[in-house]
């Protein structure tokens, strides 16, 4: 990939994303994105001339109290089966009324996703199985509420969404038995809690071609879900679920072969390895002169692998059809109007606003994640220098509590540090004690006794460290650049060893430079 | 002919309701007269799948003390009320006449049989009907078949049978029952009893466990049109746990009891009354359609025969509708959660299989097949889909007929009581529904009213259509039918 890169200070307009000691990290550790006019694609990661089309369907539980048509509550955990009316029983009688605020999230990331809103009508999608109350779920199906929108990547790709519908979640079935299976169960325990949760899915046009580009995906869509407090988008407690849909084809070719649905896929991380096993399967078995059989499939984290779900006998036919219990829902575009006047900045805008004032898109990006995008843009407004915060932000600010730090304090020691009043350590020091006391910088600064070593001082010891360790220092001289950063960082280090910190790594950087010449 | 005679409590609802409201009689001593007559009758007739003695004395008991304390228990105080068991009752056993619910207690109350508790009524039993709703005679409930208290050995029509025959016996002035395709109308024409079925969305579905969801709706059947109303201004209205509920305030019905037919406009639906399909009628059925419009005429309505054209498909239509959304609605009953079980299975499926074929009646099975097949992909555009435009064809052929009419005219059903097994072909049982299931494909209200008697002088009951909303106009003329049908029989 590009190098998005460059060391801190060549440039005014592009800072880097620095580590503790003002180095810069290197791109590959925050995922291959970049910015640039004709937005660089993920290179394939398959063997031969084959590339993966893949989209996905990300299925986010709605933060409502109540759950989708019934007056249960809707909350994670609790003891199985408290958490239910006769209506998400789906006890004979009972009958589905539409939540208004789950409509009303779902509008919200439909609008934050760029869909059109439409009148949209309740199906019923027909299959039995034991966590479904009804054994069917109420879902949507040619007239979703939510369709033709995009989704903007960090690197400023664009995936096209097809459409983001409401629906009911399942339950959940515990099976008892010696494999935890279905098929050798002893028996089968059903815990209705999460039964009718309201759901929105959201699917994606099989635009994405790389496990880093889906994962980009997915987690852009997370930070949308949390920004707009549609959902709270974790994925270990399944509030975030990913299903991926995932083909091979030559090159440069526009065909559509034959799609596995990998289920499954607790995280970002198992849905890189997810897609890259399964796209390389349809690979093998292609080179092989087999072909896939279109299936869903089941990832296996611990085997590394996806694995065919349960056998069907026949193909599956949900029998589809509006639900007769329910009216269609027409959003008044008042409302929607109303829904739109009322969403926060988005994290592409947020992360806009960062590079504005002079963060890389990289540093932008973990900024926003972390949502600590507006202490970085109040620090920076203060003065303090860009680089320095980003860096704090990216190094030191991966806290609870982190978001909640006044930008006017941070600021000050951010000043502190660049004018020579702290060492790179000692700042991470008393940001520290920032986040915990009341106390301001420059406070915590004199009680914990800090003030930066004069460079005389340091000058000294660098020559003493010259003379000790002579090998190392013709390494450093006359070595190519990787063996030259790494001696830089060895004489860095022993430095700090010896100062117990309180040297400031730029200025040993800058005797180390003037005393090679 | 074995028959029951009203030789029990005769008395209208609206008659025992203000003696009890005024402390002339007490609940207590109405319900025990109508246990009474139950307890006579009960065994010759089955109109019930339990009977909650109990639980209606105690109610009574209630309702005497709130009289005694000055209150006033509401318009239906201490009247004995028979409640189809298909809608659950709190606590109170609801089978819907299947071995697949035999002994569910649900844990609420449906909206409609609170409402009839609010307004003072006394749920006194749950009545037999066709399994899940599905039938015309009665004769497909699990628990066996409902007699026709006219006539024993006949069936009281179905599905609400067992409403409609409690009614008819004297086991209570009042009943609940369903109607998807005519079964109110055409059990309240067998037994020889008032049966509405209001329009789609007027009574709140709530609790009524599901046969066909786009068509199901709850309504009464009574001895008496003003009975009628009275139950039907009770129960209607709109209800938040019913999406379709409508929304608007509903119209009284009993102020307009005595409004009478004056220049009112009444259409002979022509197709079920002169046309092919009619043919098959029986005469004296015919006979007295014809009897009751001259009846509305004589009382100064205009009247003349018009043309609904695509009722004809109506039957078609529903008989792919009704069970396809039916294969939907009795998907939940897998053995898993409630209901029926079989053990012995090798996993949940086959257990869910087994716990179906054996809750499940032939009926129940033959729809459900029929269901899942009209919505399967590749059939659904021809089945499913185009019944659902039929359906849009019927209501407009009935809005260019209320261009012109007030209300339409038909008989409720083809024939009148028929023996039982007399119609065990299914194509030739589903024909019984033929003059009812338009009002259900439009979501119109209908009414049958008793209208003399016909072949071996069982009763013969006259449907009355109305638009939306119209049931004002349903009791009006009703009443003016139950008149003229009192004067020609005295």
């Amino acid at each position: 990939m590009s190098d998005t890169i460059k060391p801190a200070g060549n440039s005014t307009d592009d800072v880097g994303v620095l580590d503790a000691d003002g180095q810069p990290i290197s791109s590959t550790q925050l995922g291959e994105w970049s910015l640039s006019s004709d937005i660089p694609r993920e290179e394939t990661t398959l063997s031969g001339d084959w590339e993966m089309v893949i989209g996905l369907e990300v299925h986010a539980e709605l933060s409502t109290n109540t759950k989708m048509f019934s007056p249960a509550t809707n909350h994670f955990g609790g003891e199985p089966n408290t958490n239910v009316h006769p209506v998400c029983l789906g006890l004979p009688g009972t009958l589905p009324v539409v939540n208004g605020k789950a409509v009303e999230l779902s509008i919200r990331l439909g609008l934050a996703l760029n869909c059109t809103v439409q009148r949209c009508v309740f199906a019923r999608k027909n299959y039995f199985y034991p966590d479904m109350p009804k054994d069917y779920q109420i879902s949507q199906y040619d007239r979703p509420l939510n369709i033709n929108g995009w989704l903007e990547l960090p690197s400023g790709y664009r995936v096209r969404v097809e459409r983001a519908h409401m629906e009911e979640d399942t339950g959940k079935s515990t099976h008892v038995g010696d494999s935890g299976r279905i098929h050798d169960a002893g028996y089968s325990l059903v815990d209705y809690n999460r039964a009718g949760v309201p759901l929105l899915e959201i699917v994606s046009h099989p635009d994405v071609r790389g496990p880093e580009e889906a994962k980009a995906y997915v987690a852009e869509l997370q930070q949308i879900l949390i920004a707009t407090e549609v959902s709270d988008g974790k994925f270990e407690e399944g509030s975030l679920r990913v299903d991926a849909n995932i083909s091979v084809r030559p090159a440069g070719s526009s065909e559509l072969r034959t799609r596995c649905e990998v289920k499954n896929v607790n995280s970002l991380r198992s849905l890189g390895r997810a897609i890259q096993y399964e796209a390389q399967r349809h690979v093998d078995l292609y080179e092989s002169g087999d072909k896939p059989v279109q299936e869903t499939r089941h990832w296996d984290e611990e085997g590394g692998r996806t694995r065919p779900g349960r056998s069907k006998e026949q193909a599956e036919d949900y029998r589809y059809f509006a639900d007769p219990d329910l009216v269609p829902v027409d959003p008044s575009p008042e409302w929607i109007e109303e829904i739109q006047a009322s969403l926060p900045a988005l994290p592409r805008e947020r992360r806009a606003a960062l590079v504005e004032l002079g963060a890389t898109v990289d540093a932008a990006v973990i900024a926003v994640d972390r949502g600590l995008d507006s202490l970085a843009v109040g620090a920076i407004e203060a003065g303090a220098d860009a680089a320095r915060v980003l860096s704090h932000v990216a190094n030191n600010l991966a806290v609870e509590g982190a978001a909640s730090l006044d930008s006017d304090r941070f600021a000050e020691l951010v000043k502190m540090e660049t004018g020579g009043d702290l060492t790179a350590t000692q700042a991470k020091t008393v940001l520290a004690e920032l986040l915990v006391s009341d106390k301001s910088a420059s406070d915590i600064a004199a009680a914990l006794g800090f003030e930066a070593m004069d460079t005389s001082e340091l000058e000294g010891l660098v020559d003493r460290l010259i003379a000790d360790h002579a090998e190392e220092w013709d390494r450093f001289v006359n070595g190519d650049d990787r063996e030259r950063g790494k001696m830089q960082g060895f004489f860095t280090g022993q430095i700090m060893k010896a100062t117990k910190g309180q040297a400031d790594g730029k200025v040993v950087n800058q005797i180390l430079s003037a005393r090679r010449g | 002919m074995s028959e029951i005679t009203t030789s029990g409590p005769s008395d209208s609802a609206l008659e025992i309701a203000a003696a009890v409201r005024a402390g002339e009689r007490s609940a207590v001593e109405v319900v025990d007269a109508h246990l009474a007559q139950i307890e006579a009758h009960e065994p010759a007739v089955h109109a019930f799948n339990v009977v909650m003695a109990e639980q209606a004395r105690a109610a009574a008991a209630d309702i005497d003390a709130r009289v005694a304390a000055g209150e006033d228990p509401g318009p239906l105080a201490g009247v004995p009320v028979a409640l189809k068991d298909n809608m659950c009752t709190n606590g109170v056993p609801t089978t819907c006449s299947s071995k697949m619910l035999d002994g569910w207690k649900p844990p609420y109350d449906a909206t409609a049989v609170e409402r009839v508790r609010a307004a003072g009524a006394i749920a006194i039993g749950k009545t037999n009907l066709d399994e899940f709703a599905m039938g015309s005679s009665t004769e497909n409930s699990a628990f066996g078949a409902t007699k026709n208290p006219h006539d024993l050995n006949a069936v009281p029509g179905g599905s609400s049978g067992g409403s409609a025959a409690a009614v008819a016996a004297g086991f209570a002035p009042l009943a609940l029952g369903s109607d998807t395709g005519g079964s109110i109308r055409q059990p309240a024409a067998l037994c020889g009893v008032v049966g509405l079925k209001p329009s789609y969305g007027a009574v709140s579905r709530y609790g009524l466990i599901a046969f066909a969801s786009s068509l199901d709706q709850i309504g009464p059947f009574t001895r008496t049109v003003a009975d009628t109303a009275a139950l039907y201004d009770a129960i209607s209205g709109h209800d938040g746990r019913d999406s379709t509920s409508i929304p608007e305030p509903m119209e009284a019905t009993v102020p307009h009891l005595d409004d009478g037919v004056a220049g009112l406009r009444v259409g002979i639906i022509s197709e079920l009354f002169s046309g092919e399909l009619a043919s098959g009628f029986e005469p004296e059925v015919l006979a007295q359609t014809r009897a009751a419009a001259d009846a509305l005429a004589a009382a100064g309505a205009t009247v003349d025969e018009v043309s609904v054209p695509s009722t004809i498909y109506g039957l078609s239509a529903y008989y792919l509708i009704a069970p396809a959304e039916a294969s939907s609605n009795l998907a939940r009953y897998d053995g898993v959660r409630y209901g029926h079980r079989e053990d012995g299975a090798a996993n949940t499926g086959g257990m869910m299989t087994a716990s179906r074929t054996a809750g499940f009646g032939s009926e129940v099975k033959r729809r459900i097949m029929l269901g899942t097949y009209a919505l399967s992909a590749g059939y659904y555009d021809a089945f499913y889909g185009k019944a659902q435009r039929v359906r849009t064809l019927i209501i407009n052929d009935f809005d260019r007929a209320y261009a012109d009419y007030d209300v339409l005219l038909s008989p409720t059903s083809p024939c009148v009581a028929f023996p039982f097994g007399a119609k065990s072909d299914p194509l030739t049982m589903y024909l019984n529904d033929v003059a009812t299931i338009p009002s259900n494909l439009a979501g119109h209200p209908a009414i049958s009213v008793p209208f003399g008697a016909g072949r071996d002088g069982l009763p013969v009951g006259v449907q009355i259509l109305a638009p939306m909303l119209k049931e004002a106009d349903l009791i009006r003329v009703s009443a003016v039918l139950e008149n003229a049908a009192q004067e020609s029989a005295a």
